[in-house]
């Protein structure tokens, strides 16, 4: 037999005979009859094109966002996905590099990572960056340790708002479990926030409040108000961002007085995806870079004194801090880093206001029409500032309304409560600059039917 | 290498010098030399209680970090706040103005070896 080409009927007539057994199936006879499925409605074998076919008028029948007025949000979001992104991330050079320990050839790496590292610190307001986390959820996770360590591992209490994305405060409970930190969650008031007299209460004694903004019921909170409660309290702020584009226009928690301001930047040119992947970021005041999570990338000058990068400060690091390490994340997202990074510079710094105006033009817009519905629909919080999401309520519940708007062929957005809330059952729904306005005219139709 | 007659020393290379105000607590000239130039120094706060051997701190290098312990018991006293600033000082002045702590208390001599002791010890490691 030849080591890689597939066995033939005589190779397998003599491994068989060589086993000692009449036929493959008999391999299998360990396994109870019960748990066989022996039913299924497939041919034992067909050509590649035949098969691409099949699946391909299989998934032609499928309502995606590409092909459907979508308002999907709730962390994972739609924007501008331009070309040239994907074609420098193909590019072999970085497709295929490895962590650029070695800062002789990773120069290419090194630079787009020290360039993320800057915008990301420009935006979130915050003096430094690090090199990317895996997700949004994960960078909160390592928000709250860090501040758990910058409070030198006295304040065992965690603070967030109960408008933190539910699965993010999910992975933070497995996280605290093991790590003895106590999560109190603040629920939010009617106007959609949580109230700051509450949350100075709940911050005694605490290490840290988090809270996101814009939250997940579309809010976007009084920073500067929270972090001034939580400063009395003795505890450090974080700002966690889960819509990344809204820095286009609101000012990064940095800038407010955060001490961590973190999330998930998958909107910067990131298509979303059943599973992933998605860029987790993390930044902080300079005074706290010691107990910052992950890598960070400096920039130097080489023997000759010419400008390059290479990594710093890796002392904080698990491969050589061992079980000291500030965190066990010692990687970054190289890749979707590099993908936020070429997609910020095509943007641009004006370019992302725009983009940032006219998403919250759009989501405006809807709030206009949908008042013209006459009433039966109506926003949960009409007095708060949104920036692209809102809470919509009306005479039909959040999981209802998703499954009978999709009859309609529109996918109106996600149930507020899927993950439960103290919150109203209603619809959360996205307007980004994907949704031209024949979305918008779709939504208000199909809920016009709806009562 | 400098290893002052009249301080303490400890196996994990602290010294320890006993003052009008408490327990003078630095890393020797060896802990140092090993270390490499220090680039930041975690010290405790004041009022920090610690059993002699318990971990007050880190000292970062270059290329590596390492704990410092209390040579011994008691409470820190204060803190070497120019380090903050000059982290180098550990390098350059190891028994003067590169030190880390002062802590109350008082030293064991039982506990602790002397500048001979530690030499020997060195020589052993050295050695070794």
């Amino acid at each position: 037999m030849h080591p890689w080409i597939g066995a033939g009927d005589e190779d397998r007539a003599r491994i068989l005979s060589e086993l000692g057994i009449g036929s493959i199936d008999d391999l299998f006879a360990a396994i109870p009859e019960a748990v066989r499925i022996t039913d299924l409605p497939l041919p034992p074998a067909a050509d590649e094109h035949a098969v691409r076919r099949a699946f391909a008028e299989l998934a032609a029948g499928n309502v995606v966002p590409d092909n459907r007025p979508c308002f999907l949000g709730a962390g994972v979001y739609r924007h501008i996905q331009p070309a040239v992104v994907d074609a420098v991330l193909s590019r072999a050079e970085f497709f295929t590099s490895y962590t650029p320990y070695q800062p002789e050839i990773s120069q290419g790496t090194l630079q787009a990572i020290f360039e993320f590292q800057t915008l990301i610190s420009e935006l979130s307001g915050c003096e430094v960056a690090n090199a990317s986390l895996y997700d949004g959820a994960t960078a909160l996770v390592e928000a709250v340790l860090f501040c758990h360590r910058v409070q030198r591992g006295k304040r065992d209490r965690v603070v967030v708002a109960e408008t933190l994305h539910p699965l993010y405060r999910r992975v933070l409970d497995t996280y605290a479990r093991a790590q003895r930190l106590d999560v109190v969650v603040v629920e939010p008031e009617a106007d959609g926030r949580p109230d700051p007299g509450r949350l100075a209460v709940a911050a005694e004694g605490a290490c840290c409040v988090a809270v996101q903004s814009p939250n997940f019921v579309g809010v976007v909170e009084d920073l500067p108000a929270l972090v001034r409660v939580v400063h009395e309290a003795g505890a450090l702020a974080v700002q966690v961002v889960t819509e990344s584009v809204s820095l286009g226009l609101l000012e990064g928690g940095g800038a407010h007085g955060c001490d961590v301001v973190c999330g998930e930047a998958q909107s910067f040119g990131i298509a979303p995806g059943f599973g992933g992947p998605h860029l987790g970021f993390f930044a902080c005041a300079a005074k706290n870079l010691r107990q910052m999570p992950g890598r960070l990338v400096g920039e130097t000058v080489d023997e000759e004194g010419r400008r390059a990068f290479c990594l710093t400060l890796s002392t904080r690091e698990q491969h050589i801090r061992r079980a000291k390490a500030t965190s066990n994340i010692c990687t970054n997202q190289g890749l979707m880093a590099l993908a936020a990074t070429v997609w910020l510079e095509l943007v641009g710094g004006h370019g992302l206001q725009e983009l940032a105006r006219s998403n919250l033009a759009r989501a405006e817009e809807l709030k206009r029409r949908l008042a013209d519905l006459g009433g039966t629909w109506r926003l949960a919080y009409p007095d708060s500032p949104t920036f692209n999401e809102l809470l919509l309520v009306g005479p039909v519940g959040g999981e209802e309304l998703v499954r009978r708007l999709a009859t309609e062929g529109v996918l109106g957005g996600l149930a507020a409560r899927r993950w439960g809330g103290s919150w109203p059952d209603g619809l959360l729904v996205t307007v980004t600059e994907r949704n031209p306005a024949a979305d918008l005219d779709a939504l208000c139709a199909a809920l016009g039917r709806i009562s | 290498m400098a290893i002052p007659k009249d301080l303490f020393y400890t196996s994990s290379h602290e010294w320890a010098r006993v003052d009008d105000d408490g327990v003078v607590v630095g890393i020797t000239e060896y802990a140092q030399d090993q270390l490499g130039e220090v680039v930041y120094v975690e010290l405790p706060e004041a009022g920090t209680a610690a059993d002699a051997g318990d971990e007050l701190g880190t000292i970062e290098s270059v290329k590596a970090v390492a704990e410092f312990s209390a040579p011994v018991a008691g409470e820190v006293i204060e803190v070497n706040e120019r380090l903050a600033d000059e982290p180098n000082l550990v390098n350059e002045d190891p028994y003067g103005d590169g030190w880390l702590v002062r802590m109350s208390g008082s030293v064991q001599e039982d506990e602790l070896l002397t500048a001979d002791g530690y030499r020997g010890l060195l020589e052993e490691e050295e050695g070794a």
